[in-house]
Formats: C-alpha cells, sequence, structure tokens
C-alpha cells in the first residue's frame, strides 16, 4: 500500500491512542456501567432468545461501543483539525482521496474494534463467553465499524463548529444505536415500533452480531448483512464524492 | 529555465467578494518572487489556489507544468507550503510531526534531512519537545520544515517571519537563500518590505484581487519611485517652481521628489535663483515601501505597468 495512506493511517490510530485513557479505558467504562445497572435491574428473572438478561445485554453493549467510537474518532479528529487549522498537513500532500478515506475509515474501525474488546473482556467476568458463528460476529462489527466511520467523516467534515457536531452525535447517532436493540429484543416492543426500528440501519448491526453469539436474532442474518452492507456502499459512495469535491474542506 | 508556476487568469470569489479578480502570472524555475500587497489583497487565495486547498472559479494554476487540478498528486509533490496561520497538531513532538509529514508524501527514513532541517532552523534542541511547548515562533520554524521535508522544488513561504525574532529571521533566509541557490523556486509574501526589496528578484503586487504591478525588483524602485529631497528652508518660500514637485510639508520642511539623481542640480538651481536659504538637506535613496503605498493609493496607473 502507498506509505501516505499508511503514514495517515497511523497518525490516526497514534491520535487516539496517545490519549487512550479518554477514547478507550472511558468508553468501556461506560459500557460496564450499562452493564452493572440494567443486569441489576433486569436479570432474576428476564430470559431473552433463552439466555439470560446479562448475556444477551453484552453483545449489544459490545457493538453499541464499536460504532460509538468509530463515529467519535473519524468525526472528531476531522473536525478537531479543521477547526485547529491543522487540516492543512492532510490537504497539503500528494495523497489520494481514496487513500483518505480509507485511513480515516480504518483507524476509526481500529479504535471501535480495541473499545469494543475492552469491553468484551471485563464482561468476561459477568457472563461467560458464548460465540455460537464469530465470524458473522466479526463481519457485523468490521462493516458496522468502518459505516460508522464513514459516518463520522461525513459529520467532521459538514460540521464547521463543535456544536453542530455534538447535535449530530446526539440527535442522530445516540437515538440509532440506543433504540436499535441493544437493550432489548424489538420483539417485546409494540407492532408500530418494532417496524420503525426495521428502518433503522443500526438495528440490523446489533442484531446481526447478537446472531453470531447466540445463533439466534430477530432478523435473518443474511437480511441484516444485505441491509449493512448496501448502507456502507451508500455512504462510501456519499464520503467519497464530498471528498473529490472537496466539500468544506478546500474552499 | 522553465516555468515553474504558471496562473493562467485565476478568478475566485468569496460570495459576493472578488477575492481574485484573473490573475495571470509566470514564475520561472530559480526565482525568489516576492508576492506583496495589503491586508486582504488575496496573496493567501492565490497560494491556496496554487495549493489546492481552494478551487478557483476559473482560470488554471500549474506547477512545473502539472495542473493543480487535473493531476493534482503530482502537482502537490512539486510543492512546499509553509501557511500563513500557525497551526500544529498537538499531539505530537517536533521530530514525529516532521516524520509524519515526511511519510505523508512518501518519503521513509528521512531522518538525515531532518537532523538537517532542523539544525538550519535552529530546532535541535526542541526535537523531542512536543508541539503544545513550544513558543509561537518556533511553532512558525516548524511549519518552515513541514513545508521542506520533501524538498519540494518549488518553495511557497506566506508570510514566514511573522513573529520570528531577528536572529532566527537571517538564519531563515540565509537557509531558503541557500536552497534557492541550489535551485529552488521560492514564492514568499511579506509585509516586512524591506525583507522583499533585498530578498526577491522579482515582485508582484497585488490589489484587490488584481495584479497591479509585476517586475524586476530594481526596475520596479527605478521606474515608480525617485528619490526623496528633504529640505529644511532657512528664509524665503518654496519656490513656485518647486510646488509640483512637493510630496509634503511641515512647517519648514519639506519633501520633494526627484525623478532622479540628476534632477538634484535642477532643484538647487531654482532654489538659488529663488533666494532660498538651505538649513539642511537630505537625499533618500528610493525605497520598496514607496513604491508599494504609491501604487496602493493608486498613484500609477495600471497601464504604467508592463505585467
Ligand atoms: N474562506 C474564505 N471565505 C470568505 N472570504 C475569504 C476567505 N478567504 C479569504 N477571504 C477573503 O478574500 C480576500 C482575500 O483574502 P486573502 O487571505 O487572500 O488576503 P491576503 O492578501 O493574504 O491578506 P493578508 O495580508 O492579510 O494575509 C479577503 O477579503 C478575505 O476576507
Ligand atoms: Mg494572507
Amino acid at each position: 500500500m502507498m506509505l501516505g495512506f499508511r503514514t495517515l493511517f497511523y497518525k490516526e490510530v497514534l491520535r487516539f491512542w496517545k490519549v487512550g485513557f479518554q477514547t478507550v479505558a472511558a468508553p468501556v467504562l461506560t459500557a460496564l456501567l450499562y452493564l452493572l445497572i440494567f443486569a441489576h435491574v433486569l436479570d432474576e428473572n428476564t430470559r431473552i432468545h433463552g439466555v439470560t438478561y446479562t448475556a444477551f445485554l453484552v453483545p449489544g453493549l459490545v457493538m453499541m461501543s464499536v460504532l460509538q467510537n468509530a463515529f467519535a474518532n473519524s468525526s472528531s479528529s476531522l473536525i478537531q483539525s479543521k477547526v485547529t487549522g491543522s487540516v492543512v498537513f492532510v490537504l497539503l500532500p500528494p495523497i489520494a482521496y481514496g487513500e483518505f478515506f480509507l485511513a480515516y475509515v480504518l483507524a476509526a474501525l481500529a479504535r471501535g474494534v480495541v473499545v469494543g474488546l475492552g469491553v468484551l473482556l471485563m464482561t468476561l467476568a459477568f457472563a461467560p463467553l458464548q460465540l455460537a458463528h464469530p465470524l458473522w460476529a466479526l463481519a457485523f462489527a468490521v462493516l458496522g465499524g468502518a459505516m460508522l466511520g464513514a459516518l463520522g467523516m461525513i459529520a467532521g467534515i459538514w460540521a464547521d463548529k463543535f456544536d453542530q457536531l455534538a447535535a449530530f452525535q446526539n440527535f442522530l447517532i445516540m437515538p440509532l444505536t440506543m433504540l436499535s436493540g441493544v437493550f432489548y429484543s424489538i420483539h417485546s416492543l409494540p407492532p408500530f415500533w418494532q417496524q420503525v426500528s426495521h428502518f433503522n440501519p443500526v438495528f440490523y448491526m446489533i442484531d446481526g452480531f447478537r446472531y453470531g453469539f447466540f445463533g439466534v436474532s430477530d432478523a435473518a442474518p443474511q437480511q441484516s448483512l444485505l441491509v449493512v452492507s448496501v448502507c456502507f456502499a451508500a455512504l462510501t459512495a456519499l464520503t467519497l464524492a464530498l471528498l473529490k469535491r472537496g466539500y468544506k474542506l478546500r474552499a | 529555465m522553465g516555468t515553474a508556476v504558471h496562473f493562467d487568469r485565476v478568478a475566485k470569489r468569496f460570495g459576493s467578494l472578488q477575492a481574485l479578480a484573473g490573475v495571470s502570472l509566470e514564475i520561472a524555475e530559480g526565482e525568489f518572487f516576492g508576492l506583496l500587497g495589503p491586508n486582504g489583497a488575496g496573496k493567501t487565495t492565490l497560494i491556496s489556489c496554487l495549493a489546492g486547498l481552494a478551487r478557483p472559479d476559473a482560470g488554471s494554476v500549474r506547477v512545473l507544468g502539472r495542473d493543480v487540478v487535473a493531476d493534482y498528486r503530482e502537482a502537490r509533490r512539486l510543492l512546499g507550503v509553509v501557511p500563513q496561520e500557525l497551526v500544529f497538531d498537538p499531539f505530537f513532538s517536533v521530530r514525529e510531526t516532521l516524520r509524519i509529514q515526511s511519510g505523508y508524501f512518501g518519503i521513509r527514513n528521512n531522518d538525515a534531512w531532518i537532523d538537517e532541517i532542523l539544525e538550519n532552523l535552529d530546532l535541535t534542541a526542541k526535537a523531542d519537545t512536543n508541539m503544545r511547548r513550544l513558543s509561537g515562533g518556533m511553532k512558525r520554524r516548524v511549519l518552515v520544515a513541514q513545508a521542506l521535508v520533501h524538498r519540494p522544488p518549488v518553495i511557497v513561504l506566506d508570510e514566514p517571519t511573522a513573529g520570528v525574532d531577528v536572529e532566527l529571521r537571517q538564519g531563515l533566509w540565509e537557509f531558503i537563500r541557500r536552497l534557492n541557490g541550489e535551485g529552488h523556486t521560492i514564492i514568499l509574501t511579506t509585509h516586512y518590505l524591506e525583507e522583499a526589496e533585498t530578498l526577491c528578484g522579482r515582485i508582484g503586487m497585488l490589489k484587490q484581487g488584481q495584479l497591479v504591478a509585476l517586475d524586476e525588483t530594481a526596475s520596479l524602485l527605478r521606474q515608480f519611485s525617485g528619490h526623496t529631497l528633504t529640505l529644511r528652508l532657512g528664509q524665503g518660500g518654496l519656490p513656485a517652481a518647486l510646488v509640483p514637485r512637493l510630496l509634503s510639508r511641515e512647517g519648514a520642511v519639506c519633501r520633494l521628489r526627484l525623478a532622479g539623481f540628476a534632477e538634484l542640480e535642477q532643484v538647487l538651481a531654482d532654489l538659488r535663483q529663488a533666494g532660498c536659504g538651505v538649513a539642511d538637506l537630505k537625499l533618500d535613496e528610493p525605497d520598496l515601501e514607496e513604491v508599494f503605498v504609491r501604487l496602493m493609493r493608486g498613484e500609477v496607473s495600471r497601464e504604467a505597468v508592463q505585467p
């Protein structure tokens, strides 16, 4: 691969790794708190998909962490360098926009996966690990993380200020991830909300990822994979188009 | 010598503001070129169009024959740009910053050259210091260093000496001059006119997005700025014959414009004839500042300039 791409990827990874306490440890702790609280309240008598609520919750929390952190990485990196002006350092070199895209998305994915693995490791203390179809789980983690990495790029490119990015995060990313079946099976929802959930791509990521753990899911994993792949392809095309035009990056 | 940079009718608007109104300019390989103009004239915008940080609405820019839009990767490889804004990446040390920048340009194992740059910019002692801990002038020098990591044949410096102390400014210019001597083309913007006067072989002046002067520095000085004669009159008023030459007057002190050294004799003759005593007299060399001021005031029409 081209050195320009590799260096940009390395720089992006180094950027979050150097402040790992904030970018990795903190989100792992957050996920763990969710697990402790919800499991404490609900575990006694709730079983979903034939497993205890705690066990059910683990894959959802892992995937939610992957997605939120992948988004946070690319979006915060871009907005920060735009606001401080240091974005010129990556705009001046001869890095093709395809390489640019790949570097940011893969670094976002790397942060998502590192946090996700951290959450998974910590939860081993609370529920035994079950991995019925590890490849399915991996496929959803990679595609989902990459997709949110791309979405983070779009948000970071579009936003001019930190509060615009925060709005994007709070009004789009948070509801989409929280209302995606991380904390419940959508079969427990009233029919109307079940329908609504099917329009949320994050639902398919969580559901498919969970299939990798338990071998059961609300939607067929093939269908989920298709939905997630199509969404990822669409966001990739959009991001590449923005980068090619230099939208908001090049005046 | 070939053309290093070719701006061809470059136009750029920001909303209703015409930042560049069709600028055409050719800079030859090996030149030390000065781009001057008041705040907001469009210097940085022109450089941004060259560097691919902005896209012109019309016109084209080529670096050593490579179009900066169609052939952007090759064009950017040939360019080293020191941005005007003091920007830095707070996550890294000086050396890390320079290694990363080398990598962006596809250069591996660049430490020997990085060390040389650091040495020349007096940054060796700060090589492992985090960017956040540097003073403003040091950050500015790192910006210069970053632009040079890939030994670009064309080096663009957008006000590189703002906030840099005198000693370092000397060191920086020595280094840049050496690079120029080795064949690198230099394009410089600065508000320190004496700097431009001593360094640049040719100068272009921008005003409201238009090139209002373009000539060799020496000829620009000759053409637009005569000598200035400052007189303190002893007795009597200024003879009528000299009034058209008057630039300014404060009490008995008059400043007169002379087109050239040779006119001095005539002026003195006029004074003598009118019976004016002269208490004090000073003759000033032409300087770029005066050319600049006159051009910006519009005292010299565009037709007088040979683009
Ligand atoms: N991104 C932008 N959006 C809107 N207007 C801009 C933008 N960049 C520059 N301008 C405007 O374009 C004009 C030219 O600006 P430019 O930065 O090129 O001037 P300059 O000659 O570099 O001035 P200075 O000496 O102050 O650096 C100014 O009026 C400026 O306000
Ligand atoms: Mg400027």
